[in-house]
This record gives C-alpha cells, sequence and structure tokens, in this order.
C-alpha cells in the first residue's frame, strides 16, 4: 500500500495542480475558456427570486371540450345521425343518440384512423374515452389525451413566459419546465420581483367586441366589469379581433391631450377584420377587454383600414409599457397561478456568503489546530490533504458550473469536519499495528490495509444518503447534497492518493527511527 | 479498557425511555412545521428605525387580516421574521403589506427575504421529505444486509431509528422549526450514524474472525474499545465544523447545524449503546460471520 512508482506521483500532482488551478478561477480571471469558468452562486447567496407557476388547464379543457361538442354535432350531422341533448359536465360530454346508432357512434370513436379521435400509436391511445352509461353517451379526455393537451399548453406557457420575462430584461434568467403543469422561474439578482410577477400573473387574452343593448344577440352576450371596477356594460361575445392579431404594441404618448397610451398594428386578417367592424359600426361603441375587464369603450367615429390603432384607458407610463409588454408577447394558453415564491434580497445574500465563508474558516482552522495538537506531523499531512482536498472539491464545483448555495457551503464545512474521518482510521489502525510489530513499514502497510473496508463501508454509506438528498430535495438543499456527496470522492482521492504519497516519503525515510506515530 | 459493556443494559432503558418519550411529544405534541411544508408566508424584515419593534409589527400585522401572524426577533436586534398563514393564498398580499407598512413606517425598512409556499406545494413537499427520509432508512438497511450479516442489519437500523427520532423529540420538545433544510440534516445524521455504526461493526466481524473463544458481550467491548479513539476524534472534528456553522453561519443555518449536532452527539451514543447491544441480545458468535463467508 506504501509503493508509488515515479509515473504516479507525477499523476497526482498535475492532477492536484489542474484543480487548484481550475478552482482558483474563481478569484483571477483567466484567458483560456477552459480555466474562465466559476462557481454559480444560488439564488439564495446572489438575491433572486424563485417563482413557481403552475398552469390552470381547466379553462383549456372546458374549451376544447366546448369546441369538441360543435365537432360532433357537425360531423355527425353528415353522416345523418341526429346528436340530442349534448352538454359539458365536470369535464365530460354527454349526448344521446338513437339506440341503432349508438354502437356505430362507439366504432367510429375507437377505430384506430378515426377521423373525430385521434389515435396516438407510441402509447396505443386515443386522445378521447367513449363509454355507454345506459342513460347517454360520455365522452372525456384520456389519460394520455390529458398528457398531451397540458404538455402543449406547458409548451406555449413556457415560450410566452419567456418572451415576458426576456423582455423586462433581467439577467440570465433561468425558466425550466416542471412535471407537465409546472413552470420554474429563476430570476438572479432581481431585488423586486412583483412586476414580473404582476406580468406573469396576467393571461393576456386581449378582445375588441362590441358593446350591445340588443340582449339576445345571435352570438350570445355577456356582462363585464370596467378595469376600475366602477361600471359595467354588455358586450357581444362575438369577436372582432383578438390578440393573436396583433403585431406590434408600443407605449406612446398622445400629444393632443397629454395622455400615455398604447398603440398597436394588426396583421393583414386583423386589419381587414378592424376595417370592416369600424365601417360598419361607427356610432356604436367598441369594447377592448383584457382578461374579462373592459380596459375602454370608445365610439366608433370613423372607418379604421390601415390596421393601426390605439387603446387609451388612463394608463401610466409604466402600465402602459406593461400593457404593451404582454399585448407583445402574447397571450397565456391558460392562466398561471405562483404557487411557490422565494425571494431573497442581494444584501441578505452578501451577508449568507460572509457568514459561511466565516464559518468555513473558523471550522476549518478549528479542525487543522485539533488534528495538529492530535497528531503533530501526521496531522499536519491531514491538514496540507484537507487544503488540497478543499480545492480540488471547489475545483470540481467550478468545472461542472455548479450552483453553490447556503446549504451547499455547510455541506463543505460539514465535509471538512469528516474528511479527516478516513485519516484518523488509518492513524489509529497504524498505532494498533505498531504496538506489536517494529518494522514501520509493515505496520504502516498493514494500518492501510486494514482500515480499507470500514473507509470504504462508511464513506457510502453517507454518499447514499447525499444521492437521495439530491434526488428528492429541492433548491438550496440541492446545493448541500452535490457539495456532500462530491466531498467524499474528493476526500477519497485526496486520502488515498495524497495523504498517502505523503506518509510512504515520510516512512520511506525514517523507517528505522522508531515509532512514527 | 473501559467497560462500556457494563451499561449495556442501563443504557438500553434509558435509549428505550428515550424513544417513548419522543414518539409520546411527536404524537401529541407534533412538530412545529415551517412555511416550507405548512404553507404560508415568511417575512423578513429589516429596519433601521427604533420605532420598529415586535410589539409594533405585530400590531400593523394583525389589522391586516392575515390569520395567526407570528412576529419575532430574528438574530440581531433591527431584523424581524414575521410568519402568517396567508390562508386564502392572496396573490398581491406582499404588495398590500408592504403598501400599509409604508403607511406607518415610510421607508425606514427593507424587506430582506420573502417565501410563499402554496397548500399544494407544501403537502409536496412534506411528502417527499417523508419519502426521502423513509428511502434513505430502507437503503441503508439494504446496504448493511448486502454487506453484513441480518443481525447487524437490525442493530444498526435500529441506532439509526433512534437517533432521527429522537433528534424529532428534542424538536417537538423545544418547538423549534422544521423546515426543508432540517430534512437535510436528518438525511446527513442518517448518513453520519451509519458511518459510526459501520466503523464499530467491521471491527467487531474482524474480531470475530479472529478470536472463536470471546463471548461477543466482551467482544463488542473490545471493539467499541479499539475504535474509541477514532470515534472521539471524528465526532470532535464533526463538531467543530457544525458548532462553526452554528455561531457563525448566519440566522438562516442555525436550525439545519443544531439538527445536525444532535444527530452526530446521538449517532455516536447509538453506534455504542444501541447498535452493538442489538448484536449482544441476538446472540452473534464467530458462526454467524463465518456462515457468511461460506456463502460467499
Amino acid at each position: 500500500m506504501l509503493y508509488f512508482s515515479k509515473l504516479r506521483i507525477v499523476f497526482i500532482t498535475i492532477f492536484s495542480l489542474l484543480f487548484v488551478l481550475i478552482a482558483s478561477s474563481n478569484l483571477f480571471k483567466f484567458d483560456d475558456s477552459f480555466f474562465d469558468k466559476k462557481i454559480n452562486l444560488g439564488l439564495d447567496l446572489q438575491g433572486g427570486s424563485y417563482l413557481l407557476l403552475e398552469i390552470d388547464n381547466d379553462p383549456v379543457i372546458e374549451q376544447k371540450l366546448q369546441n369538441l361538442t360543435t365537432t360532433i354535432r357537425n360531423f355527425f350531422k353528415e353522416k345523418d345521425i341526429r346528436i340530442n341533448n349534448i352538454k359539458i359536465d365536470n369535464q365530460n360530454i354527454f349526448f344521446n343518440v338513437s339506440d341503432e346508432n349508438k354502437q356505430q357512434v362507439i366504432e367510429i370513436f375507437e377505430e384506430e384512423n378515426s377521423e373525430i379521435n385521434p389515435y396516438y400509436p407510441r402509447f396505443k391511445s386515443h386522445q378521447l374515452e367513449i363509454e355507454d352509461t345506459g342513460l347517454n353517451l360520455k365522452i372525456n379526455f384520456s389519460r394520455q389525451g390529458l398528457i398531451n393537451l397540458k404538455t402543449s399548453s406547458q409548451d406555449q406557457a413556457i415560450e410566452i413566459v419567456r418572451r415576458r420575462v426576456d423582455e423586462v430584461g433581467t439577467n440570465e434568467p433561468n425558466i425550466l419546465k416542471r412535471g407537465n403543469n409546472r413552470i420554474l422561474v429563476e430570476l438572479p439578482g432581481l431585488d423586486d420581483p412583483m412586476r414580473v410577477k404582476s406580468l406573469l400573473g396576467k393571461t393576456a387574452n386581449l378582445t375588441f367586441r362590441f358593446v350591445t343593448q340588443n340582449e339576445d344577440e345571435r352570438f350570445g352576450v355577456e356582462k363585464l366589469e370596467f378595469e376600475d371596477g366602477t361600471q359595467e356594460a354588455v358586450v357581444s361575445k362575438r369577436i372582432i379581433i383578438s390578440g393573436e392579431n396583433l403585431l406590434d404594441a408600443q407605449p406612446k404618448m398622445d400629444t393632443q391631450n397629454n395622455q400615455t397610451i398604447v398603440s398597436f398594428t394588426l396583421d393583414r386578417v386583423g386589419a381587414k377584420r378592424f376595417g370592416k367592424a369600424t365601417s360598419t359600426g361607427i356610432g356604436k361603441k367598441l369594447a377592448i377587454i383584457l382578461d374579462g375587464k373592459i380596459i375602454s369603450a370608445p365610439v366608433v367615429r370613423d372607418t379604421i383600414a390601415s390596421g393601426a390603432g390605439q387603446i387609451s384607458g388612463g394608463f401610466t407610463f409604466q402600465s402602459a409599457t406593461d400593457l404593451a409588454l404582454l399585448l407583445r408577447s402574447g397571450a397565456l394558453p391558460a392562466p398561471l397561478e405562483i404557487i411557490e415564491e422565494r425571494t431573497v434580497g442581494p444584501d441578505l445574500g452578501q451577508d449568507s456568503i460572509n457568514a459561511g465563508m466565516i464559518a468555513l474558516s473558523i471550522g476549518f482552522l478549528l479542525v487543522i489546530i485539533f488534528m495538529f495538537v492530535k497528531y503533530r506531523f501526521f496531522g499536519l499531512i491531514t491538514n496540507v490533504t484537507l487544503i488540497i482536498n478543499l480545492f480540488i472539491l471547489l475545483g470540481i464545483l467550478t468545472l461542472f458550473e455548479a450552483t453553490l448555495t447556503l446549504p451547499g457551503i455547510a455541506g463543505i464545512i460539514l465535509t471538512v469536519g469528516m474528511a479527516v474521518d478516513a485519516n484518523v482510521l488509518i492513524f489509529e489502525r497504524i498505532k494498533e499495528e505498531l504496538k506489536d510489530e517494529t518494522n514501520n513499514i509493515l505496520a504502516f502497510d498493514g494500518g492501510y490495509t486494514k482500515s480499507r473496508t470500514a473507509i470504504i463501508d462508511a464513506n457510502i454509506t453517507t454518499l447514499l444518503a447525499a444521492v437521495i438528498l439530491f434526488f428528492m430535495g429541492s433548491g438550496p438543499v440541492k446545493g448541500f447534497a452535490v457539495t456532500l456527496g462530491v466531498g467524499i470522492f474528493t476526500t477519497l482521492f485526496s486520502v488515498y492518493f495524497i495523504a498517502r504519497l505523503f506518509t510512504s516519503l515520510y516512512v520511506a525515510k525514517n523507517k528505522n527511527n522508531g515509532k512514527l506515530i | 479498557m473501559i467497560a462500556f459493556n457494563k451499561y449495556y443494559n442501563h443504557f438500553n432503558i434509558l435509549s428505550s425511555a428515550l424513544i417513548i418519550i419522543s414518539l409520546l411529544l411527536l404524537i401529541f405534541k407534533g412538530l412545529n412545521f415551517g412555511i416550507d411544508f405548512k404553507g404560508g408566508t415568511l417575512i423578513e424584515l429589516r429596519s433601521n428605525d427604533t420605532k420598529i419593534n415586535v410589539s409594533s409589527l405585530r400590531d400593523k400585522f394583525s389589522q391586516m387580516n392575515l390569520g395567526d401572524v407570528s412576529v419575532k426577533k430574528f438574530g440581531s436586534d433591527n431584523d424581524f421574521l414575521i410568519k402568517f398563514e396567508n390562508k386564502d393564498n392572496k396573490k398581491n398580499i406582499i404588495e398590500e403589506i408592504k403598501v400599509n407598512l409604508d403607511k406607518s413606517f415610510g421607508n425606514s425598512y427593507d424587506f430582506r427575504r420573502v417565501e410563499n409556499v402554496g397548500p399544494k406545494v407544501s403537502a409536496e413537499l412534506l411528502k417527499s421529505g417523508v419519502i426521502a427520509i423513509s428511502l434513505s432508512l430502507a437503503i441503508m438497511l439494504i446496504y448493511i444486509w448486502v454487506r453484513f450479516e441480518w443481525q447487524f442489519s437490525l442493530g444498526a437500523i435500529l441506532a439509526l431509528f433512534h437517533d432521527v427520532i429522537v433528534t424529532l423529540g428534542v424538536f417537538s420538545l423545544f418547538s423549534l422549526e422544521i423546515n426543508l433544510s432540517i430534512i437535510a440534516a436528518v438525511l446527513t445524521i442518517v448518513g453520519y450514524s451509519m458511518n459510526d455504526t459501520v466503523v464499530i461493526f467491521d471491527r467487531v466481524r474482524e474480531n470475530l474472525r479472529k478470536y472463536s473463544d470471546i463471548k461477543i458481550f466482551e467482544l463488542t467491548n473490545i471493539s467499541i474499545n479499539e475504535t474509541l479513539s477514532r470515534t472521539i476524534i471524528t465526532s470532535a472534528t464533526t463538531l467543530l465544523a457544525l458548532l462553526a456553522i452554528y455561531f457563525f453561519g448566519g440566522e438562516i443555518l442555525k436550525g439545519f447545524s443544531l439538527a445536525m449536532i444532535l444527530g452526530v452527539v446521538f449517532g455516536t451514543y447509538s453506534s455504542i449503546y444501541i447498535a452493538n447491544t442489538v448484536l449482544v441480545r441476538l446472540r452473534v458468535s464467530q458462526k454467524t460471520v463465518l456462515r457468511e463467508d461460506d456463502s460467499k
């Protein structure tokens, strides 16, 4: 166990120096891109916001089922099958058909290349399930159908979220999918997340619809509140143009009356529809509706054929900027809810870094003094090894650009405390060997060999705990698992290569000087 | 040589009592779950005005209809930790609070940290915490089973149960807050306690192979003594590191390091007085390990 070949010594030296170099790239700037890596600071250390958003898919499902009732009615009409009493209840569609058609309808839904019910061969599942309840036929989304629907609304939502966050212009936001109905947004360095939160909390569903007095219009009507909550108006459900028709939106200052407005331009289809509606609707009020609330309802005075218009509604410059931003980035497919938020101010982050570093230095110092007092020369070996171990640990974290959190720093301090364990096991074993062995080399060799199983077992148990923590933990706690886990490997490396190398060189030189430890 | 084995019975009674008391505490007093597991809102507020203190803050917050509000000093005299349930999960609650506080305190304060955990998330976090701890215990059990005989596995797992339950018992007794980092601490305790037990077991097994004429009662004592200086040194260095975190690592890590300190103390104790006594009570002998060697 004590013999090291020249090649091995060279390898160990180069390896250790390499990681010391990589670790020090956190302090200095290197031109070489390989060395110019840094440990990322977690949100709890650099300050910032962590937002977990959940997509409320219920409105999407309702909307899809609503559309489906129309599709079903039209589809079977062509096949001369009458659909009766079609209704939606609790995310199911119910309808009646005559008894002789029942089997045929079910077959149409269940055949593999059904025109009305897409089949996913990969999952051996249709989008929809049909069931004969006896009273009527029931249709609902299959498990796979729901998963597809959720995934696609998540894909759309993450795109919109990204656009909105980018527009606010925070540095290096991190936007990730979580499960199939959640989005994780990490905003480093953001002191006040309120603006982002309010931007993400809005669906931004924009529609232009006419205010009507005619209660029984063909498309149906609904009563909506104004945004300031002071008035109500009855508007038609017929949508003239929607947010999808928007090409651009910008906040502007209306020079005539010194008001802040949002000006917008429409795409071709939108411009055409807008032109037609404004020409036939002169004198009527056109309501501009965002997320079910009327922003304003100006009277149409002229035909607007240019495809450009403006929204006024008592905006401040900030609210106009935000509205324009929301309109540019598009509507979310479904409302988002912030179900978890963690925000740390930058000064608390800095305080945490300072506290962590002080704790690390003091912990390190205490351990080093303790080891030196206890083992003298071999304590010194352990301490030098411990320092190199720390550098290798930081080097690996840097190399993988891992995220360091406050619990992560705690993990490093704990590694320092536990890293000496392996060396202690070895030294104690050597002491025992030396009780009835006068040959230093044999005693040291025996000490290393006989302590090995205990060291490996002991480290594997800690590693297992770290691995579980990594997979089950979240956020900052994950950082703890990373440093603790990586620390085990670096500890084993430094104990078995670096400390053993020092020990073997020392023992070879002093083998005849009596009991060495 | 210290006669640890003289006190096996005494300490077994003590351990059983500790476990029973802890279980009773956990059942009847329960744990003080933080917002991570209960849901709700937490604000860490720093003031630079002596007008702001616990009672004035409590006054202001109780006027805001937030349900049960707790206001506490947090570390220094001008840092406060405010927690409330946020039952209706109101969206713009932080903004509303800011507007309200601005009215009375102007800008002489600052939110240093805001955490808001919805009921769904807190339920999930609790579930995954429980799963993580159970999973780690199960994996340790299996690992020791693979590496040693089942008697050892049982001894190690009883020691682990003891450490986890008594640590949680202390948290319950003093109503210390259980949050995500405490789960991390408990998992690390599991790893550490196991680590400690394994080192002694490894020696027990080695001695079992070496001596056929020494009874397990004596043999465990020999093994404990042989590994004792290592046990003390490693516990000492680990505790030194943990004490450094506890005293200098800032308020946020206090609970975490306290749990770890307790865990290291209990873990060291249980390796000696629980894990080994199980071997004694199960009458482990040289046959136990030789049979294992044959089957390999």
